[in-house]
């Protein structure tokens, strides 16, 4: 991956980006134990595979999704972040 | 013809012993499983067969022996590191290192050099104090110097780093050292390999059978077979072995490159290393200049090079040393580091009986390849994790009590 489709700025070289991790969701520190919650503070799913992650591009502060292939490191799809309530993302992932 | 090449010639086999015994076929089952036959998987199958009187060991590798992060590293040795677990670990190993070569019988080109990490700021200043003065209690040597003490030792270096990062002193760490890092693989493989361990190649592992919470077996690529106690010593592939074993980490992947330029003669004696530069450098013994910097931004479990590497890290040695601009960089390659949220390992025992860690060496296993096999070894001798691990155990996380080591760990975080 050279080159990344932002969905605001069109297609730029990758240096322009920040990466921001895997797309998950936080677990409710009021409700959830102190195991529960250090899992979600510090586990990450590390094995290869297709995941939705965020990415940053700098220079203009625009945070989107990135759906990668992180074995090939092949980006398949990009959405802007209103897709994470859109329902563009499958339910699994957000779970 | 010397007539002990004509012997080679006429024999139907050749008679020469090898390095390492080859096994046509693996056994039903062994006493021990290790998972990586690199460094860090050949030293614990060493010091089992020769502290522990283990030797029913095998040692699995998918690839060849010591392909992994053990070639591709940068083959710096030092103990000045942050945390008081950290500089107790390492100093062990500074102190195996030195006579590893003797244990071997074999030319591991030990080289104490000297390692400078630059300070660039007052921040970085006061931390090579902290260092300093946590290295001294532990009797490791280290000390903070000034700028003038560097430019003495260092005299072709530009103090000021190209006008825009001037060194203002640095944290010096007189045993810092640098090694073959080939020959520690092969010198643990054969040192394993004459005890009776057998070392298996090309043998990839594709499942761990888990029993009741506990291991009973190993399935790969030329067949099962029956342990009760696996090592996965796997550098960037430990997340999927994990998978195997139904284990959950914090263990993410991301790419460490470092590049090599063509031999010039030796002009450059110490190990230099700047945080705020992103670099570390040493040159070896036939004069070319080793090359790091920092883990690749995100995510990726390929070793690809990148063009953007080779120009961040030429542009910042070119701040420190500008007479380099003609020199050409001869090789560029990459590894899978392990990182962990607080650049520390994940070493000992797990959730699952008989299934050890040794992992989480994100950027900073070489240096600690002899420790972690005396330490692994005894932990999977005993069943009880060895107290030079103690801090760098899988339940810290659960537990919130990190072992801190990102001041001294790596550079450019």
């Amino acid at each position: 991956m050279k080159i990344l489709s932002c969905p605001l700025n069109g297609p730029r070289p990758v240096s322009e980006f920040a990466y921001g991790g895997e797309l998950r969701t936080a677990s409710n520190p009021d409700r959830c134990s102190d195991e529960e919650w250090s899992r979600y503070v510090f586990n990450r799913s590390g094995s290869p595979g297709v995941k939705y992650e965020w990415w940053c591009h700098i220079a203009s502060g625009f945070w989107f999704i990135v759906l990668r292939d992180t074995l090939r490191d092949v980006v398949i799809a990009t959405y802007p972040a209103e897709a994470v309530r859109g329902g563009l993302i499958p339910q699994n992932v957000l779970a | 013809m010397p007539y002990r090449l004509l012997r080679f010639a006429v024999s139907r086999k050749h008679p020469e012993p090898r390095m390492f015994t080859h096994h046509d076929i693996l056994k039903p089952g062994y006493e021990v499983v290790i998972i990586g036959a690199g460094g860090h998987g050949l030293a614990a199958a060493y010091y089992l067969a020769r502290d522990h009187g283990i030797r029913d060991v095998a040692v699995l590798d998918k690839g060849y022996l010591g392909g992994g992060n053990t070639g591709r590293n940068t083959t710096i040795i030092r103990s000045n590191y942050l945390t008081p677990e950290g500089v107790k670990f390492y100093d062990e190993s500074v102190r195996l290192w030195q006579d590893l070569a003797t244990d071997f019988d074999l030319n591991l080109f030990y080289s104490t050099r000297g390692h400078f990490t630059l300070a660039h700021t007052d921040a970085a200043m006061r931390t090579m104090r902290w260092r300093a003065e946590v290295n001294k209690h532990f009797g490791v040597r280290s000390e903070a110097v000034d700028a003038a003490f560097v430019k003495r030792a260092i005299p072709s270096i530009d103090m000021s780093c190209g006008g825009h990062a001037p060194i203002l002193g640095a944290l010096f760490h007189e045993p810092g050292a640098i090694a073959r890092h080939d020959a520690v693989a092969w010198g643990y493989g054969r040192g394993a390999d004459r005890r009776g361990v057998e070392i298996h190649q090309q043998t990839e592992v594709t499942g761990i059978e888990v029993l009741g919470g506990r291991v009973i077996g190993v399935q790969t690529t030329r067949g099962r077979v029956a342990t009760s106690r696996v090592i996965c010593a796997v550098a960037g592939f430990t997340p999927r072995i994990l998978d195997m074993v139904g284990l959950h980490t914090p263990i993410y992947i991301h790419p460490l490159q470092a590049m090599v330029s063509e031999p010039v003669k030796p002009w450059l004696d110490p190990i230099i290393v700047s945080g705020s530069l992103h670099v570390y450098v040493s040159q070896t013994a036939r004069g070319e200049l080793v090359m790091g910097a920092s883990l690749d931004p995100y995510e990726l479990h390929s070793t690809r090079s990148t063009l953007d590497f080779a120009e961040g890290l030429s542009a910042h040695m070119l701040d420190m040393f500008p007479f380099l601009s003609e020199v050409k960089v001869n090789r560029q390659w990459a590894g899978l580091a392990d990182m962990t949220p607080d650049f520390a390992p994940i070493m000992g025992t797990t959730p699952v009986e008989g299934f050890f860690l040794d992992a989480g060496w994100g950027t900073w296993g070489f240096k600690a390849t002899p420790v972690c096999g005396k330490t692994m070894s005894h932990s999977v001798a005993t069943g009880r994790n060895h107290p030079l691990i103690e801090g760098f155990s899988l339940d810290r996380f659960a537990r919130f009590r990190l072992t801190g080591e990102k001041g001294a760990a790596s550079v450019g975080h």
